[in-house]
């Protein structure tokens, strides 16, 4: 091999380095145009406006045909506010605040129960562990349509949904079903307390700590990343379900809907009116811009839970 | 007799520790009756009496409230929609309804006919009160049996605040585990048994009386027999459409795990590319498409590609086409296959960017050593992604393909809110993107069919739960649990 072979062999080497960058760059930049499209397309349709006449600037009623919009405006968000919505007034508003009240309470219940049955189950030692273990995972095989009817029939049983004269219990109802499942979602907490050494517990039990002091002295100070996942996948749930707010609150039921029930509506079903797209665009955008913020801000921490999720399953 | 003994120490399965196990329970629990102190044996009939006998007073009186509570409960049979809890609810499992309803002597009225559906409902309730009585009849004659030994051995037996405190400490678990178990029995398991005991009825919507109460009776393996037998016009459908949209649920399920899984490291190996500047900015981009939420950008693709929407009137105005094409199947006339491939390319822009989440986190933590080791062998860039980078994300990621299939298979959202199952699905009819969930919901929400929607579910599970219990038992994660700690 000459001396002059090397930086050649070198020179060449960085040469294909530096087209294999640039070729990254640019499949990376196509991938993400594609990702964004249906996102900037929502983000222009809320933004749209037609004009009219005397070419002044109005709100649109039609769905988008046009990527770009000829006109834009904040007529949607405006028309949004004050949206009555199959005779319920500010209805919008009401779907918004619904969905707050939900999801800030499911977070609470869901978070305690989740982090005391992993911590249960990471842990501690008893009897009914494993077969517990086996009855959650067998449970999670069923389709979740399966129960969902049965616990309309129950809820409604006991008056908690489709009750005519208290409609506003169909929101208890919504709570208690969202929470009533959550303890049984705790592998990836337990995939964390897992990795927490066990010294940690044998050494304050010897030290005469209880299990219950163990627990918020010691593990709960250490938990704070799966805390805020964990709150963070039960606050986001409610914005994001669809299915089982629709079933259990009811499909006539229109003060009490949650947003995606409400924005859902908006175009289809009983009382669907195509031609509020561009409202229902600028609804996406009013709920999309907290959740999205959340979880850039939170970023880290999701990452995290989903990365333990990947091992745990 | 000698004989069957010798077989069975022989080889000692799982039935026969079982048999074992239950003897030995029935021994025990004849030696707390002999061995215990006159306030064992009365607690056999009076929940607390052990209790009270050793001066365990507040424990002694919650037993004792607990157990005339339950017997009230099952003698007065409270009523709530004319449906009665109690012994008359396990009577009217039998189900049937009563057409037309009751004469009722004392108001000289006919009562109104119970919903068959509360019938069963309250049925079951009612049973689960009976195991609940049978675990706090056996839990007392317990506690009452442990402070027998703990005088035995000349210890006082414990107080309510020593119990009290245990909960926090030996018991911890119990205390913990209470709130989560008793919300999956009321809402997880008793609505589960509720939709199998469905499957077995003859319960859809039709079978109402005068007064729009729910009857129906019990229908056997009927409704199981009618989905391949092909009688009446709901088995035709049935008969007809079961196989494909069974085998279009499982090439879903396949080609929307193992798109998203490989698309997903594919993008993870291209962010983490060495020298790639900016990995920061394209993770967020493709991180937005998981924090909002579905129905949103589901809804918003609807439209996008819908037949008025921006990308048919592209196509349009350039003229590639004279009519919108049908890319969802939300015409009846429109291509099957067509909205089949269009949903997997959708619910691929949905899952690469979660999958590439997870997989970046593993990609890093491969082991250096192993790429050096390769380097060194002289294999290529391509050889070592298949033998080094793609074996060692599979081995860890096992678990979260089989719940990712699975979810896959259960994926209503997807479906109903691109498609809503379509093209040609009409009332209980599947379409051509239906999975078994969205028919599901389609037979029983919309339609009423809830025997037929239950036996759907009850095949879902055996499905989904064969392919779980085969792979995942087998999986590292769940074998050696433990060795990570």
């Amino acid at each position: 091999m000459s001396s002059t072979a090397l930086p050649q062999k070198h020179r060449s080497q960085r040469g294909a380095r530096i087209a294999s960058l640039a070729a990254t760059y640019v499949v990376l930049s196509i991938l993400a145009l594609i990702w964004i499209i249906p996102i900037v397309y929502i983000i222009l349709a809320a933004f749209s406006a037609t004009r009219n006449a005397s070419d002044e600037i109005v709100g649109t009623a039609q769905a988008v045909q046009n990527f770009f919009p000829t006109a834009f405006g904040i007529q949607n968000f405006a028309n949004l506010f004050t949206l009555t919505f199959n005779g319920v007034e500010y209805a919008f508003l009401r779907w918004m605040g619904n969905t707050l009240l939900v999801s800030v309470v499911c977070c609470l219940i869901s978070t305690f129960l989740v982090l005391s049955v992993a911590y249960c189950m990471s842990k501690l030692r008893f009897r009914m562990r494993k077969p517990f273990m086996k009855f959650t995972m067998i449970m999670g095989l069923f389709p979740g349509f399966m129960s969902m009817i049965a616990i309309y029939f129950l809820l409604k049983s006991i008056g908690l949904s489709g009750n005519m004269e208290h409609p506003e219990l169909s929101i208890l109802g919504l709570i208690i079903s969202y929470s009533a499942g959550a303890g049984l979602g705790f592998q990836v907490a337990k995939g964390f307390f897992d990795v927490l050494p066990n010294s940690l517990v044998e050494s304050a039990k010897l030290d005469g700590c209880s299990n219950f002091k163990i627990f918020l002295k010691i593990i709960l100070p250490l938990s704070k990343p799966i805390i805020i996942y964990t709150m963070l996948m039960a606050f986001t749930g409610p914005w994001m379900d669809f299915i089982f707010a629709k079933v259990i609150i009811g499909s006539t039921n229109t003060a009490y809907w949650t947003v995606s029930v409400g924005l859902y509506s908006l175009l289809y079903g009983e009382y669907g009116r195509p031609e509020l797209f561009t409202q229902f665009a600028a609804g996406c955008v009013m709920v999309g811009i907290p959740i999205t913020l959340l979880f850039m801000f939170l970023q880290r921490y999701y990452v995290e839970g989903v990365t333990a999720g990947a091992v745990k399953g | 007799m000698a004989n069957k003994v010798k077989t069975v120490n022989k080889r000692p399965n799982w039935f026969v520790r079982t048999g074992r196990g239950i003897k030995d329970w029935f021994v025990n629990f004849g030696k707390r009756f002999v061995d215990g102190s006159i306030g064992t044996k009365l607690s056999h009939f009076i929940f607390g009496a052990g209790n009270l006998y050793h001066g365990q007073i507040i424990k002694g009186l919650l037993y004792l409230v607990l157990q005339a509570g339950i017997i009230v409960f099952m003698v007065l049979c409270p009523e709530v929609n004319h449906t009665p809890y109690g012994w008359k609810a396990l009577v009217n499992l039998r189900l049937g309804g009563s057409e037309g309803g009751e004469f009722d002597p004392m108001t000289g009225e006919m009562t109104l006919p119970s919903d068959d559906k509360l019938r069963l409902l309250f049925g079951l309730v009612t049973i689960a009160v009976i195991i609940i009585f049978i675990l706090l009849w056996l839990s007392n004659i317990k506690s009452s049996y442990k402070a027998d030994m703990d005088v035995k051995q000349g210890k006082k037996p414990t107080t309510f605040v020593e119990d009290l405190k245990e909960l926090l400490d030996t018991r911890f678990h119990l205390l913990m585990l209470t709130p989560t178990m008793v919300a999956a029995l009321v809402f997880t398991l008793l609505p589960t048994i509720f939709m199998i005991c469905m499957a077995f009825t003859t319960y859809n919507d039709f079978d109402m009386n005068a007064q729009g109460t729910v009857l129906f009776h019990w229908n056997g393996f009927n409704n199981f027999i009618y989905m391949f037998s092909g009688q009446s016009q709901l088995g035709v459908e049935l008969k007809a459409r079961f196989l494909p949209v069974f085998g279009w649920t499982i090439i879903w399920a396949i080609f929307a795990t193992f798109t998203c899984y490989f698309g997903g490291i594919i993008l993870a190996i291209l962010i983490n590319k060495k020298g790639l500047k900016g990995k920061k900015v394209f993770r967020t981009l493709f991180i937005l498409t998981i924090a909002i939420p579905q129905f949103i950008s589901l809804l918003a693709v609807r439209n996008l590609l819908g037949t008025y929407g921006p990308i048919n009137s592209m196509i349009k105005a350039f003229g590639w086409a004279k009519d919108s094409i049908g890319f969802l199947g939300l015409a009846d006339g429109d291509s099957e296959i067509l909205a089949k491939v269009m949903v997997i390319v959708v619910n691929m822009w949905l899952g690469i960017p979660y999958t590439m989440l997870m997989t970046s986190g593993i990609l890093m933590n491969i082991p250096a050593d192993l790429y050096e080791a390769g380097t060194v062998d002289g294999a290529s860039k391509t050889k070592m992604f298949f033998k080094i980078t793609l074996p060692y994300v599979i081995f860890i990621t096992t678990p979260y393909l089989i719940s990712s299939f699975v979810g896959n298979i259960n994926s209503f959202n997807t479906i109903f809110l691109l498609t809503g199952g379509g093209p040609g699905y009409s009332g209980y009819k599947a379409g051509g993107t239906d999975l078994l969930v969205t028919w599901l919901y389609k037979l029983t929400i919309e339609n009423g069919e809830y025997n037929t929607g239950a036996v759907i579910g009850i095949l879902t599970f055996i499905i989904t739960a064969t392919i779980t219990l085969i792979t995942y038992t087998r999986s590292k994660a769940f074998n050696e649990e433990d060795t990570f700690q």
